[in-house]
């Protein structure tokens, strides 16, 4: 694009403003999120506003377009790293400002699993949608995911494998909790290409969750069932 | 096993009564064994290679072409290892009543299902190239995960790989040349291990008519 092209997006009302930005995020345009992050602050916007009308809402989108085969994993990435541009300069003013919390989440990918493209989609749309999240990292025997739900007390537990061969040790940390009578405390939810919903019932979790959009979904409808008992009990 | 070379029988397709439905990666080694052991009595169909990076296709394109190849042929095997598919392709074989080559993947059949196991744990930051990989790997790998359009995404993909090892089938210094650079490009180790066909060739010999 030639510099007489480039869109000035101080000249764009909030409204076209976040439109653009949905745009932005949709071709993974990092520079343009951050400078437009930094124009909605500067217009008195809050950060909890920023991140769910602009950043959220515009990954949403492209989740949509993931899971109908328009998007394709190079573009998610990209889009991903842009709203991790925007999310930088939001954290620390959502911790200061107060935004509405929905729950806490602790999400690692299993042991002998390197792979975390797929978890760290999860984690940073989890964040976006208002949860805590504690982020083991790769490669985590049971001995993590315990200590973990031990210091941080999540509501929900995420584990994460691309491969056929590590999928099963998902199992080894549900019996885990199973046999320490944890099991019944933390939401299970379990995601990584090769799994399916059959596997996720066969090992004893609460769902399997197909794409991010679908894992932030379900979590937050295992949150609001959680705050519903809560009320009737 | 013994890979006797054999000059007199050049494989065409559509000549054998017992069919292996392979993936699109293994066709030349399996011509490759078929030929050099004159086994006539194999053919073989391939699905897309291509579905290395979208096994969530590979069930459905099983049971298609082992729908379509029922009655033609006296027995179907499947050379597809699990493959990414999480079981979904093993439960479509057990409906249709097919056998498949054991082993999680092709890396783990051409080492052999046993020493890719015993390796696991010192080859879990391994990032792993067959003959058929190294030779199509700017066009599977590189254009296939978006890397030629954007660089920038190395580190998200291969971030946590340390070494690109090389399982070579057949020797072949122009491969070789061609995985060590796939190994700098994606900047990691390089490691190069000699496999011959491994268990695919026990596989195929087993694979008789019914």
């Amino acid at each position: 694009m030639s510099e007489e092209d480039d869109l000035d997006l101080n000249s764009l009302d909030d409204d076209e403003l976040v439109q653009q930005m949905h745009d932005d995020l949709y071709d993974g345009l990092k520079e343009e999120i951050i400078e437009a992050v930094n124009i909605l602050l500067a217009r008195k916007w809050t950060p909890y506003d920023v991140l769910t009308k602009a950043l959220v809402e515009g990954m949403r989108i492209v989740g949509i377009d993931f899971r109908d085969g328009i998007l394709f994993v190079p573009e998610v990435l990209l889009a991903a790293n842009a709203m991790k541009g925007g999310m930088v300069l939001l954290r620390p003013l959502l911790a200061e400002t107060g935004a509405p919390r929905v729950g806490k989440m602790v999400i690692g990918t299993v042991k002998g699993d390197i792979h975390d493209i797929g978890k760290n989609l999860v984690g940073m749309m989890m964040e976006g949608a208002g949860f805590d999240v504690i982020d083991l990292g790769i490669n985590n025997p049971v001995e993590n995911y315990l200590e973990a739900i031990e210091e941080h007390q999540p509501d929900i537990l995420g584990m994460s494998a691309l491969l056929t061969t590590t999928m099963p040790y998902m199992k080894v940390v549900i019996d885990t909790l199973k046999e320490k009578g944890m099991r019944d405390d933390y939401v299970v939810l379990v995601g990584g290409a090769p799994l399916n919903e059959e596997f996720a019932d066969a090992i004893g979790a609460d769902a399997y969750c197909r794409d991010a959009a679908v894992a932030v979904e379900t979590a937050k409808d295992f949150m609001a069932r959680k705050h519903n008992q809560l009320a009737s009990a | 096993m013994e890979l006797a070379p054999s000059e007199e029988f050049d494989f065409k397709r559509g000549k054998g009564d017992v069919l292996l439905i392979a993936c699109g990666a293994l066709a030349r080694e399996i011509v490759a064994l078929i030929e050099l052991n004159g086994w006539t009595h194999l053919d073989v169909t391939c699905l897309p290679a291509k579905w290395h990076n979208t096994p969530q296709f590979i069930p459905d394109g099983v049971r298609k072409k082992i729908q379509e190849a029922k009655g033609n042929y006296t027995k179907i095997y499947c050379v597809y290892a699990d493959c990414g598919t999480g079981g979904l392709l093993d439960k479509v074989l057990e409906e249709e009543g097919v056998e498949r080559i054991a082993g999680p993947h092709c890396y783990s059949f051409f080492s052999g299902n046993d020493v890719f196991a015993e390796r696991e744990d010192a080859d879990m930051r391994a990032f792993f190239l067959t003959d058929y990989l190294a030779r199509h790997f700017d066009k599977l790998i590189w254009q296939g995960l978006g890397l030629d359009r954007h660089p920038e995404l190395l580190s998200d993909y291969f971030g946590n790989y340390e070494k690109l090892v090389f399982f070579a089938q057949v020797p072949d210094e122009k491969l070789q040349i061609l995985a060590r650079d796939a190994a700098k490009k994606l900047g990691l180790a390089y490691e190069y291990r000699e496999t011959g066909f491994g268990d695919l060739a026990t596989f195929m010999s087993a694979a008789e008519p019914a």
